[in-house]
C-alpha cells in the first residue's frame, strides 16, 4: 500500500514538473481560487470551466500572452482561502487572482490581495462594504453588485403594480441583504416579511401561512439547495397558478435541471440569461453547450466576462503587468465586448449594466431554460458607490 | 390566528413528524438495541434519495423510483454492516462514531463522484401534484401520501414488534442483550436485522422526501440533527418513543416557526420581533430536548426495562 501511494505520488510530481517544461515561456500566472466542494460547488465549476473555455478558445492565452491558471478551492472556509491567497502571492508570484464564488470569502481576502498590489477580479461575489468605503484601484468586481439581483425584481413588481406582497428569506445576513435590496424600490405595501432558519428543509408551514395571508405576489430569495426545496414544495402547494412567485437566486442554470417543469412560470432577477440578442453572449452560449454539454448558467456567463476583460486589458498593456497604474486603467477602461452587451466600471470598479428579468420557460430545444421578459432597471449601479473615494 | 389555519399548521407538524419518524425508528433500534451510534444513518436516508432519484431518471416512474430504491438502501444497509459497522458493535462508542463519520464523508464523496455535484430531479406522478382543499387553503396531495405511508409504517412495526417472535426478540434485545444471547440466541442475526430494516426505513424516508426536497450531496447530515433530537425526546430503542417524539418535534417545530414570530410582533417592536422570531423558533426542539432531557433523562416514553 505504502509503495503504491510513493509511486503513484512520484508519478504525479513527475508529471506536473512535466507541465511546467511545456510552459517553459513563462506564462502569466493567474490564480483561480472559488468553491469548488460543498453546497455552492456548482457554482465554482460553472465559473472555472467557462473562465477556461475563454482561454481555450485564444489557444491558452489572454491578450496574446500565453497564460497559466492556477485552480484552487477554498472550500467556502475563509480561513483556507486566506491561506491559499498567501501561497498563491508569496510562492507563485501571481498578479492577478480571480474567481471567488462566496461573499464570505472575497470579505476574508480582498484586503490581503489588494494591499499586496495584486489585482483581484471577482466573477461572482460583490458585496456592500467593498463597493463603498473599502473600494480599491485593484479591486474590480465583473459580475454585479450583491444588491442588483434584488433591487431588479423590486423595480419589476413596482412596474407590475403588485401593491401587496409578502417577502420571504433565510435568515442570515445574505438575506437580509436582499431584502433590504428589495425594498430600495419595491413602492407597495410589505405584508410580512418571514426569515427562515438556514438549515430549515420543510416550508410547508411557511407556504401555508402565505396564502392565508393572501398578498398578489410572494418575493423569496433562496438561493442553490434551498431554493429547491423552496419551489418543490410552492408548486406542489398548488399556489404557483394562483400566486405569482418572484424570486432572486432561486432559478438560475445551477438549480433548473433540478427542478425542470416544477420552476416553469417562476420569474426571477438576474444580469444575463442565455437568451439575450448579442453575438458575444450567443457565441458563448453556443461553445460552452457544445463543450460541457448543459446550458451555461449566469455564474459561467459573469466568469466568462472576467476572462474577456482580462484579455483585453493584457492586451492592451502589451503583456506588461509591471506598470501596475497602466494595467489598472486597462481594466477599468473595460473595453471588451461583453456577454451582457453594454458594459461599463463605475468609480467603485463595479460594473453599471441592464438588469432584467427572466422567467423559466421551454427553449428552442424543449429544455427548461430562462426568457427574457422584462429589463427594469438599465445602466443600473449601485448606490454604495458614493462612499468609495475613487475617481 | 384563524382555528382552519390552526389546524392546517398542526397538519404540516404531524406530517413533518411522520417523516421524521421514518428515519428515527432505524436510528433508535440500532441504538437501543445494539448501544452503536450509526451517524451515518443519514447518509443512509441520502442513499435512499439518490436511488430514487436515479431510477426515476431511467425510468420517469415514480412507483419503480420507490420499489428500487427500498430494496437497494436495504441491500447497502446490509453491506455496509456485514463489511464495516458490524465489527465495531463491541467497541466504545468514540470509535463507532469516528467510524460513522468516516462512513458519512465517504458516501457523500461517492455521490458526488457517481452523480455529480449538482442536485438531481425528481417529481411526481401528476395524479400526486395536486392540491386538496383543507378548510379554504390549498394542501398538497403528496403531503397526505407522506401521512398515510408513515402511519402505515408504524401500524406496521406495531405488529412486528409486538406480535411476532422476530419482534419479541428485538424487545428482549433491547432490555438485555446479554441475557438474550446466554438464552442461546443468535443476537448477531437479529442485530443484523435491525440494522437491516432501519436502513429500509431511512430508504424509505429518502424516497418519500426525494420530490419534495433537493437531492445533493450532504442532505443526510441536515437530518440527522433532528433524528437525533426525536430519539433523544422520546426515549433511547423505543419506537414507540420515536413516534410519539417525531410527532412532538414535528409539530413543536412547525408550530414554533409560525407562531413565535407573530407572537413577539405582538410583545415587541417590529425589528426586534423579526430577529428574535426566527432565531428563537430554530431553537425550540433544541429547548423541548433540553427540558426532557432535564426532567426525563430517559426521554417521554422510554423501553420498559425489567
Amino acid at each position: 500500500m505504502k509503495t503504491t501511494l510513493i509511486r503513484l505520488s512520484t508519478a504525479t510530481l513527475l508529471a506536473c514538473s512535466a507541465m511546467t517544461a511545456a510552459f517553459a515561456q513563462t506564462p502569466l500566472k493567474i490564480g483561480f481560487l472559488a468553491t469548488f466542494s460543498g453546497s455552492v460547488g456548482t457554482l465554482g465549476q460553472d465559473q472555472y470551466d467557462a473562465f477556461m473555455l475563454a482561454v481555450e478558445q485564444r489557444g491558452g492565452k489572454l491578450g496574446g500572452v500565453p497564460v497559466q491558471v492556477l485552480k484552487e478551492d477554498d472550500q467556502l472556509k475563509p480561513e483556507l482561502a486566506t491561506q491559499i491567497v498567501q501561497k498563491l502571492i508569496e510562492r507563485d508570484n501571481v498578479p492577478i487572482i480571480t474567481g471567488i464564488t462566496g461573499s464570505q470569502i472575497i470579505m476574508a481576502v480582498a484586503k490581503q490581495i489588494t494591499e499586496k498590489q495584486v489585482f483581484l477580479l471577482s466573477t461572482n461575489s460583490g458585496p456592500s462594504p467593498l463597493a463603498g468605503a473599502q473600494c480599491s484601484p485593484y479591486q474590480f468586481v465583473v459580475s454585479w453588485q450583491g444588491d442588483f439581483i434584488a433591487e431588479v425584481v423590486g423595480k419589476y413588481a413596482t412596474d407590475k403594480g403588485y401593491k401587496k406582497m409578502v417577502l420571504m428569506a433565510p435568515n442570515y445576513q445574505g438575506g437580509k441583504d436582499v431584502v433590504a435590496g428589495f425594498k430600495r424600490y419595491f413602492k407597495g405595501e410589505i405584508v410580512d416579511e418571514i426569515y427562515t432558519p438556514i438549515t430549515q428543509l420543510d416550508y410547508s408551514a411557511e407556504i401555508t401561512q402565505v396564502a392565508s395571508q393572501k398578498p398578489e405576489a410572494v418575493f423569496a430569495f433562496y438561493p442553490g439547495g434551498l431554493g429547491i426545496n423552496f419551489v418543490r414544495q410552492y408548486q406542489q402547494a398548488g399556489l404557483l397558478k394562483s400566486l405569482p412567485l418572484l424570486t432572486t437566486g432561486v432559478v438560475d442554470g445551477t438549480t433548473l435541471p433540478a427542478l425542470k417543469e416544477t420552476a416553469l412560470g417562476i420569474v426571477g432577477g438576474a444580469f444575463w440569461g442565455p437568451d439575450l440578442e448579442n453575438p458575444v453572449s450567443k457565441q458563448f452560449v453556443e461553445s460552452f453547450e457544445k463543450k460541457y454539454n448543459r446550458i451555461p448558467s449566469n455564474f459561467a456567463a459573469q466568469a466568462y466576462d472576467g476572462a474577456l476583460l482580462l484579455d483585453s486589458a493584457i492586451a492592451k498593456v502589451k503583456g506588461n503587468l509591471a506598470d501596475k497604474a497602466a494595467f489598472g486603467a486597462a481594466l477599468k477602461a473595460a473595453d471588451f465586448k461583453s456577454v451582457r452587451g453594454d458594459f461599463k466600471f463605475g468609480n467603485n470598479n463595479f460594473p453599471i449594466i441592464d438588469m432584467h428579468m427572466f422567467e423559466a420557460a421551454k427553449d428552442a430545444k424543449g429544455r427548461v431554460s430562462l426568457k427574457r421578459i422584462a429589463t427594469p432597471l438599465k445602466s443600473h449601479g449601485d448606490v454604495y458607490a458614493a462612499q468609495c473615494p475613487l475617481k | 390566528m384563524s382555528t382552519s389555519l390552526f389546524f392546517a399548521q398542526l397538519l404540516n407538524g404531524f406530517q413533518f413528524g411522520v417523516l421524521l419518524f421514518l428515519l428515527s425508528a432505524g436510528l433508535t433500534l440500532v441504538l437501543g438495541i445494539m448501544n452503536f451510534v450509526n451517524l451515518a444513518h443519514g447518509s443512509l436516508y441520502m442513499m435512499g434519495a439518490y436511488f430514487a432519484a436515479a431510477a426515476y431518471g431511467w425510468s420517469g416512474s415514480f412507483l419503480l423510483a420507490g420499489l428500487f430504491a427500498v430494496p437497494a438502501t436495504l441491500a447497502l444497509g446490509m453491506l455496509l454492516e456485514r463489511l464495516v459497522l458490524g465489527k465495531l458493535y463491541s467497541r466504545d462508542h468514540l470509535d463507532q462514531v469516528l467510524a460513522t463519520f468516516g462512513l458519512i464523508l465517504l458516501l457523500n464523496e461517492l455521490v458526488r463522484v457517481v452523480w455529480g455535484q449538482s442536485p438531481m430531479y425528481m417529481s411526481l406522478p401528476p395524479a400526486l401534484s395536486g392540491t386538496v382543499d383543507l378548510f379554504g387553503l390549498p394542501y398538497p396531495a403528496y403531503r397526505f401520501l407522506i401521512i398515510a405511508v408513515g402511519l402505515l409504517v408504524a401500524l406496521a412495526l406495531h405488529l412486528v414488534i409486538h406480535r411476532t417472535r422476530i419482534g419479541m426478540l428485538i424487545r428482549a434485545g433491547a432490555s438485555d442483550p446479554v441475557m438474550v444471547s446466554a438464552m442461546g440466541v443468535n443476537i448477531g442475526r437479529v442485530n443484523g436485522l435491525v440494522f437491516g430494516g432501519g436502513a429500509a426505513l431511512a430508504g424509505l424516508a429518502g424516497f418519500m422526501a426525494a420530490p419534495i426536497l433537493s437531492v445533493q450531496p450532504g442532505m443526510g447530515e441536515q437530518v440527522l440533527n433532528l433524528t437525533l433530537v426525536v430519539i433523544v425526546t422520546g426515549g433511547v430503542g423505543s419506537i414507540r418513543g420515536a413516534f410519539y417524539g417525531a410527532l412532538i418535534v414535528g409539530i413543536v417545530d412547525t408550530l414554533g416557526r409560525v407562531m413565535l414570530p407573530a407572537l413577539l410582533r405582538e410583545l415587541f417592536e417590529r425589528s426586534v420581533a423579526q430577529a428574535a422570531g426566527p432565531a428563537l423558533a430554530s431553537m425550540s426542539i433544541y429547548i423541548l430536548m433540553a427540558l426532557v432531557l432535564t426532567l426525563r433523562p430517559q426521554g417521554l416514553f422510554p423501553v420498559k426495562h425489567g
